[in-house]
C-alpha cells in the first residue's frame, strides 16, 4: 500500500498522458476544463482544506485571469506573458481579499468573499469599454510554443497537462513544505499556532493569496480554451461549484479537489442519459455525502477502506490532525 | 421630493418583505447555528407551489396560498430539518452549509426540470393601482405588501416576547443547555423554529412574486438580500433583521435612481463588506464574543 501511494502520481500522468489518444475532440475539450478546474479546486482546497479560511470567490479569481490573459492576447503578446501577470495580479488581489480574514472569520469571511465574487461581476458586465460588457471578448489565439501551434484540440491538452502538472506539482511542495504545516496549524487552532510562533497574520494572507492565484492560473488556461469569454461564467452560482467540488472531493487531501472537478466535469460526459437531472442527482448526493462523509469522497473511501483493513493501534497522543 | 417619497416608500414595502426573509434566517441562526445558503430558494418555492396548485389543480388564489403556506411549513420547515440539518448539526458548520448550497442548487433545478424554465406571472393579493400619498404616487400593493410584512413581524415578535413558548423559544436560543435543565423541551423548541421560518418564506414569496415574476432564479438575488439584510442589522437579533432589510430595501431603490441601475446591486455588498469590517455584530446586534 505504501509503495503504491508512492507510484501512484507516476501511475495516474501516465494515465492523464494516454488518455486523450483515440478520443474525439469534444471528450478532450472536456478533458482540458477538468484539468482547468482541477487548478482551481486545487487553490480553493488550499485557502478551504487546508488553511481552514472560506472562500466563496474562486470564480471570480478564475474570471480576473482570464480577462487579463485575454486583453493581454487581443493586444497581441504571446500568452505567455499575459499568463504570469494574470497570476501575479491574481495573487495580489487575494493578498487584499485575506485581510477581511484577519478580522472576520467562518461565515461572516464567506459572506465578504461572496460579496467580493459578485462586485467583480458587475464590473466585468458593466465596464463595456475593457472588458466588453455581457458580450464578452472573443478571438484569443491559443498559443504556439517553439513553432509548435495548440490550435489543435490534442496540442492544446498536453499543453494544459503541463500546466497542471506545474500546479501540481508546486502544491505538493507547498503543502509538504513549512508553510503547509503552518496551514494546517492555522486551520486547526489559530491561538496554539500563534504560540508557537507562527505569523498567523502572514499565513492568513498567503492562504488566500496563493489559492486565488491558482484561480488566476486557470483563468488564463480557460481564456485560450474557450476563445470566449463572458462574466456569466464567473459568477457567485460557479464560486459554489467549485466550493462544491473541493469539498465533495475531500477539502484537506491532495486529490480531493481533482476527484471533485471529475464528479462535476467528467462525471456529466458519462451520465448523458440522465438529462437535465444530473444536477439535481448531483445536489441530492452532495446532501447525502455530507451527512455520512463531512471529509467528502476520499474520506469516504478512507472510511470504507479501515472497515476492511486489520486494524492498526496508534498511540492517542500521536494521532495528527483533529486534536492537534 | 416627490419622487423621493415614492422612491423611499416602494423602498420600505421591499425591504419590509426582505425583511422577513432575514428575519427567518437570523432565527435559524439562533436557534441552530444554521446558515441557510437556500434560504433564497425557500422564498422562491412556496411561489410556485401555489402556482402548481392555481394552474393544475384549479385550486382557487387564496386557498392555494393557504396551501403553498402550510406545505411549506412542513417541507421547509420539518422535512427540511429533520433530512438535512439533524443528521448534520453534529459535523460542525461547514458541512451544512455545503449542503444547504446543493439543496439551493436542487431546488432550483427541479423547478426549472419540472416546472418551467420561464418566468411566469403570478397573482398578486392586492390591486396595483396607485393612490397619492402627499403628491406621491403609490401602488396600493406596496403599501399594503409594507403592512402585512411588518404586521407578521410585530406578530413574531409579540410571540416571541409574550408568550410561554415563546419565551422558551429564546431561551433556547440564548443557552440550550441551561433551557434544558430549566425543563425546557429544546428539541421543540428547534422545530417551532424551523416551522416559524418555512411560514416566513411563504409569506414573503407569495408578497415578492408578483412585483417580478415566478422564475426558478428568483432565490439568487432574494438569498443574497436576505443574507446581507441580517448581517447588516445584526446576525443575532431580530429587529436587526428587520432595520437590515427596510435599510436594504431603501437603499436599493435609492441607488438604482441616484447612482447607476448597472450598478445598483453593488451598493448593498459594498455596505456589507464596510458592515463587516467596521462593525460586525452589525447595526443593531451585540457583540457575540469571539476567539482570536
Amino acid at each position: 500500500m505504501k509503495h503504491f501511494a508512492k507510484f501512484f502520481p507516476l501511475i495516474a500522468l501516465a494515465a492523464l498522458v494516454f488518455a486523450p489518444l483515440g478520443q474525439g475532440n469534444y471528450i478532450i475539450y472536456v478533458l482540458c476544463s477538468w484539468l482547468l478546474f482541477s487548478v482551481a479546486a486545487m487553490g480553493l482546497n488550499l485557502t478551504l482544506g487546508y488553511a481552514g479560511q472560506v472562500s466563496l470567490a474562486q470564480a471570480s479569481f478564475m474570471g480576473i485571469g482570464a480577462y487579463i490573459t485575454a486583453l493581454f492576447q487581443l493586444a497581441g503578446y504571446h500568452w505567455i506573458v499575459g499568463a504570469p501577470i494574470a497570476i501575479l495580479s491574481t495573487f495580489m488581489i487575494g493578498l487584499l481579499l485575506g485581510y477581511p480574514a484577519l478580522r472576520v472569520q467562518h461565515h461572516f469571511l464567506a459572506f465578504v468573499t461572496l460579496a467580493f465574487n459578485t462586485l467583480v461581476f458587475l464590473v466585468l458586465r458593466n465596464e463595456e469599454w475593457l472588458t466588453g460588457g455581457s458580450f464578452g471578448l472573443v478571438g484569443m489565439e491559443r498559443p504556439s510554443f517553439f513553432g509548435v501551434s495548440t490550435m489543435k484540440q490534442l496540442p492544446f491538452y498536453y499543453f494544459s497537462l503541463v500546466v497542471f502538472v506545474i500546479a501540481a506539482a508546486k502544491f505538493a511542495w507547498i503543502i509538504n513544505s513549512p508553510w503547509g504545516r503552518a496551514f494546517k496549524a492555522l486551520r486547526e487552532n489559530p491561538i496554539r499556532a500563534q504560540s508557537l510562533g507562527v505569523d498567523t497574520k502572514r499565513i492568513t494572507l498567503l492562504a488566500f493569496a496563493i489559492g486565488s492565484a491558482y484561480g488566476g492560473a486557470a483563468g488564463a488556461l480557460m481564456s485560450p480554451l474557450v476563445q470566449f469569454i463572458e462574466p456569466g461564467s464567473f459568477g457567485l452560482i460557479h464560486s459554489l461549484k467549485l466550493l462544491l467540488m473541493v469539498v465533495v472531493g475531500g477539502a484537506g487531501y491532495f486529490y480531493g479537489p481533482m476527484l471533485g472537478a471529475a464528479v462535476v466535469i467528467l462525471l456529466p460526459e458519462f451520465l448523458r442519459f440522465t438529462e437535465g437531472y444530473y444536477l439535481m442527482i448531483y445536489a441530492a448526493l452532495v446532501i447525502v455525502l455530507m451527512v455520512y462523509s463531512p471529509s467528502g469522497l476520499i474520506g469516504l473511501g478512507s472510511k470504507i477502506a479501515a472497515r476492511f483493513r486489520p486494524q492498526k493501534q496508534t498511540r492517542k497522543d500521536m494521532n495528527q490532525g483533529a486534536q492537534l | 421630493m416627490t419622487e423621493l417619497l415614492q422612491i423611499l416608500i416602494s423602498g420600505l414595502s421591499a425591504g419590509a418583505i426582505y425583511a422577513l426573509a432575514a428575519v427567518g434566517f437570523t432565527l435559524l441562526w439562533q436557534a441552530s447555528q444554521t446558515i441557510n445558503f437556500a434560504q433564497g430558494e425557500f422564498v422562491m418555492i412556496p411561489a410556485f407551489i401555489a402556482l402548481a396548485l392555481i394552474t393544475k389543480l384549479g385550486f382557487p388564489v387564496w386557498l392555494a396560498f393557504i396551501a403553498a403556506i402550510l406545505l411549506s411549513i412542513v417541507f421547509l420547515g420539518a422535512v427540511f430539518k429533520r433530512l438535512v440539518v439533524e443528521p448534520m448539526i453534529s459535523h460542525g458548520t461547514l458541512p451544512l452549509v455545503i449542503a444547504t448550497i446543493a439543496l439551493g442548487l436542487l431546488l432550483k433545478e427541479a423547478v426549472k426540470e419540472f416546472y418551467s424554465p420561464l418566468g411566469q406571472p403570478f397573482p398578486g393579493l392586492f390591486s396595483h393601482d396607485t393612490i397619492s400619498v402627499f403628491g406621491a404616487a403609490v401602488s396600493f400593493a406596496d403599501i399594503a405588501n409594507f403592512v402585512v410584512a411588518m404586521g407578521v413581524i410585530a406578530g413574531l415578535q409579540w410571540f416571541l416576547n409574550k408568550t410561554r413558548t415563546g419565551r422558551c423559544m429564546q431561551a433556547t436560543a440564548q443557552n440550550p443547555d441551561v433551557a434544558q435543565i430549566l425543563g425546557v423541551d429544546i428539541k421543540r423548541m428547534v422545530l417551532y423554529t424551523f416551522l416559524i421560518n418555512g411560514a416566513l418564506a411563504a409569506i414573503a414569496s407569495i408578497l415578492i412574486t408578483p412585483v417580478y415574476l415566478a422564475k426558478f432564479s428568483n432565490g439568487e438575488v432574494l438569498g443574497l438580500v436576505a443574507f446581507i439584510a441580517a448581517i447588516v442589522g445584526g446576525f443575532n437579533q431580530i429587529k436587526g433583521a428587520l432595520v437590515g432589510g427596510l435599510l436594504i430595501g431603501v437603499i436599493d431603490n435609492l441607488s438604482a435612481v441616484y447612482i447607476s441601475a448597472e450598478y445598483r446591486q453593488a451598493v448593498p455588498m459594498i455596505l456589507l463588506i464596510l458592515i463587516i469590517m467596521v462593525r460586525p455584530q452589525g447595526i443593531m446586534g451585540e457583540s457575540e464574543g469571539r476567539a482570536v
